[in-house]
């Protein structure tokens, strides 16, 4: 297990250490041993990872991941999600509490992490939920959530509609000075939508969902940051109007941080096409001008983490009318390709791109990992940024199939994952150690 | 063999094939061709409409070919069937089309995507109602001659109106302008980008139309305060007596039915010798045989 590896020649991007070069990185016992400029010795019995083209990167982390165990284990169990989270480069994840029997309890939070151990693949951070069954009435056990592993409590899925119990949420996190993490929905503008609204939407005769329906709440929860000095996450930015509140909470020196889905970043409204499921998700596929806010938004640091917002789903739950279909998408294994058009359409710098999946989600909710300095954990990605392949959503790992990018063609991809010194992903197959 | 799932990107000439053809379908013309005769066509309507389900039953039985009805009622859907194993039940005996109505837009469209007959859309949810567009359309035609340089003014919930839709796009590709008019709660946005021009004020709209469309109200959505009330929408929005006096020379008014009398038309509006409402009703079957010729050919 303790084994010593010499990833030889890659270029390593590292952003929170300021390294961008081809360097060799040594591992030992887990942990970061050593990264030169020069050429170093292969230690006896080392593994050697030629590296020479290829991107030595710290693990991927994505804070947002709906994991379905426990209760929907037919769509995803926590040893399936983890393989996916492997596949596609992540280390490290966070597992939403959204799942039938919610995450309000120590007990849950016990159960996902006994999973984890089980599965031993990358790490599992669950997050709590900040009410009781995610109700929105009564404030959850955050503390007994904490000290039983919770890095987070969010009630994703369902925004805090309460004002006065969403206050009292950031106040109450204080005390273990844990992201509060929202998704930002006013259900009240919502209600009965199924898509952006815009020409799209009345082209198709569908029920809109305003980009106001998110902005409304990001503003009361900013404002209601501001009182708390709480610490709040935005899941999944969708529109211009929530970056712009944002990037000014930020300027104001307020700690929030934001996290935005790859599928926000590269696809619009306009991908619904002929009520085409797969382009259903909460928040909806925004108009082409919000996309373009999101893509500066994450160049400009207003955004801090690429998450994935991985929700799994049956064929039946998207093989109806767009009214019915559920919401959401897989994305642990599209994620590094999808980020990658942008870094090959020279939107995105390749160090910045790096740090939005790594650094940017560790530091946002505190977790260890997402950079290489000696010393750090030694969850590595190695990504061939030139590597050709087509997504094909019948060879995933994850159990559910529902993407909208099944038969896109990609640049950069993912070749190895290494968790705490392990290898768990190589050539194509993820590697199970029991 | 085609679907008709919706106007919007049919070309011009296409239309006019299907109104051309359904001339040859109006009483009085040639003798039906019986192009059907042995076929099979099914109906299917998760959501009731006698008007438009009766008008299709007629044209395929002018055609000759029989008719399978089948309605939600008391059948599988309960048992949490969904519509695509619907669909594929009703598929297997073996009809030419699935005429279908569905109250979720785009329902049409996923059956067509699972089916090898031809699905055609009597009305999915606030999306489209082509068949009723068409013959609006032929109504329309057989008044003027053609379209070109007419304006046809639509008035009332355009939100939630799958005939505005299907008209708007109709309208266009037969070369009329098309100005839509409501108050703006019941206004989707981009109707613009669409090709419409957009106004909420009816009294200065009026006197440019050739034809008014007006739309039915639907009460049912009162309750989600679209708007404060029916007698200030009628105030607003209605065609009354006084209105039409101000509407052009031999300008139509129209109405796709049913009318709540008094509200969004009045009785003598409705009547009088400006409305081709009846004509509207009995162009249906015509246009619809020609429609499912069309789409089974
Ligand atoms: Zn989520």
């Amino acid at each position: 297990m303790s084994a010593t590896v010499l990833f030889r020649r890659g270029r390593v991007i590292d952003p929170r250490n300021g390294v961008d070069g081809v360097r060799d990185v040594l591992v030992q016992d887990g942990k970061v041993a050593q990264v030169s400029d020069a050429p170093l010795a292969v230690p006896a019995g080392a593994e050697v990872v030629e590296a020479d083209g290829k991107w030595v990167l710290p693990g991927f982390i994505d804070l947002h991941v709906h994991l379905r165990e426990p209760g929907e284990e037919g769509k995803e169990t926590v040893l399936t999600g983890c393989r996916a989270a492997v596949a596609g480069g992540f280390t490290a994840v966070v597992a939403m509490p959204n799942t039938k029997v919610v995450n309000d309890s120590g007990l849950v939070t016990e159960l996902v992490l006994s999973r984890a151990r089980a599965a031993n693949l990358c790490h599992v951070y669950p997050a709590g939920a900040i009410t009781k069954g995610l109700k929105g009435e009564e404030l959850a056990e955050t503390g007994e959530l904490i000290s039983s592993g919770c890095v987070a409590i969010t009630d994703d899925g369902k925004p805090v509609m309460n004002a006065a119990l969403m206050r009292r949420a950031l106040q109450y996190a204080t005390l273990f000075g844990v992201p509060v993490m929202v998704h930002e929905e006013d259900l009240t503008l919502s209600a009965g939508g199924a898509m952006h609204e815009g020409p799209t939407s009345t082209r198709l005769g569908l029920r809109g969902i305003p980009a106001s329906a998110e902005v409304a709440m990001v503003a009361r929860d900013l404002v209601l940051l501001e009182e708390t000095k709480g610490r709040l996450h935005i899941a999944h930015v969708s529109c211009e109007g929530s970056v712009r509140l944002i990037r000014e909470a930020k300027r104001r020196g307020l700690f929030v941080t934001a996290e935005v889905t790859p599928h926000h970043l590269i696809l619009d409204d306009r991908a619904v096409g002929d009520y085409d499921t797969h382009a259903k998700m909460a928040p909806p596929l925004r108009a082409d001008r919000d996309v373009e806010a999101l893509r500066e938004a994450i160049v400009d640091g207003t955004i801090d983490a690429i998450a994935t917002d991985h929700a799994p789903h049956g064929v039946l739950d998207k093989q109806v009318e767009f009214e019915k279909g559920i919401n959401g998408i897989v994305g642990l294994e599209t994620a590094l390709g999808l980020t990658m058009e942008l870094v090959h359409a020279g939107r995105l710098d390749a160090k910045r791109a790096v740090e939005l999946l790594s650094h940017g989600p560790a530091k946002a909710f505190g977790l260890p990992g997402g950079h290489l300095a000696p010393g750090a954990p030694a969850d590595i990605t190695v990504v061939d940024p030139s590597e050709e392949w087509t997504v094909d959503a019948h060879r995933f790992y994850s159990r559910s199939r529902n993407t909208p990018f099944h038969g896109r063609k990609q640049k950069g991809r993912v070749v190895q994952t290494w968790v705490s010194g392990r290898k768990v992903y190589a050539d194509g197959q993820v590697k199970e150690s029991r | 063999m085609r679907h008709l799932l919706g106007i919007e990107g049919w070309r011009r000439d296409e239309l006019e094939a299907v109104l051309d053809r359904a001339r040859a379908h109006l009483p009085g013309g040639p003798d039906a061709t019986h192009t059907l005769r042995g076929k099979v066509v099914a109906n299917l309507f998760f959501e009731d409409s006698t008007r438009t389900r009766t008008s299709f039953h007629m044209a395929a039985r002018g055609l000759g070919a029989g008719v399978l009805n089948w309605s939600p009622s008391g059948s599988s859907t309960s048992k949490g069937e969904t519509l695509l194993d619907t669909a594929r039940n009703i598929e297997a005996t073996g009809p030419v089309a699935i005429v279908m109505r569905h109250r979720s837009s785009g329902a049409p469209h996923l059956v067509a995507k699972h089916v090898r007959c031809a699905v055609i859309n009597a009305g999915d949810g606030t999306h489209e109602h082509p068949s009723q567009a068409l013959l609006d359309a032929f109504t329309l035609r057989q008044r003027w001659g053609g379209l070109d340089g007419r304006t046809v003014l639509i008035v009332g919930d355009i939100l939630h109106s799958r005939v505005a839709r299907s008209n708007l796009w109709c309208l266009k590709a037969l070369g009329a302008r098309v100005v839509v008019c409501g108050p703006p709660t019941l206004m989707p946005p981009g109707l613009e980008a669409l090709g419409a021009e957009v106004t909420h004020n009816l009294d200065a709209a009026l006197p440019q139309a050739d034809a008014v469309m007006c739309l039915r109200l639907q009460l049912e959505r009162m309750g989600e305060a679209f708007l404060p009330s029916t007698k200030e929408y009628s105030r607003l929005f209605g065609l009354t007596a006084a209105r039409e006096e101000r509407m052009k020379a031999g300008a139509l008014v129209m109405h796709p039915g049913p009318i709540n009398r008094g509200l969004e038309l009045a009785p003598s509006v409705a009547d009088g010798e400006r409305s081709v409402i009846l004509e509207q009703v009995s162009n249906g079957v015509a246009v619809r045989r020609a429609i499912l010729e069309v789409c089974t050919s």
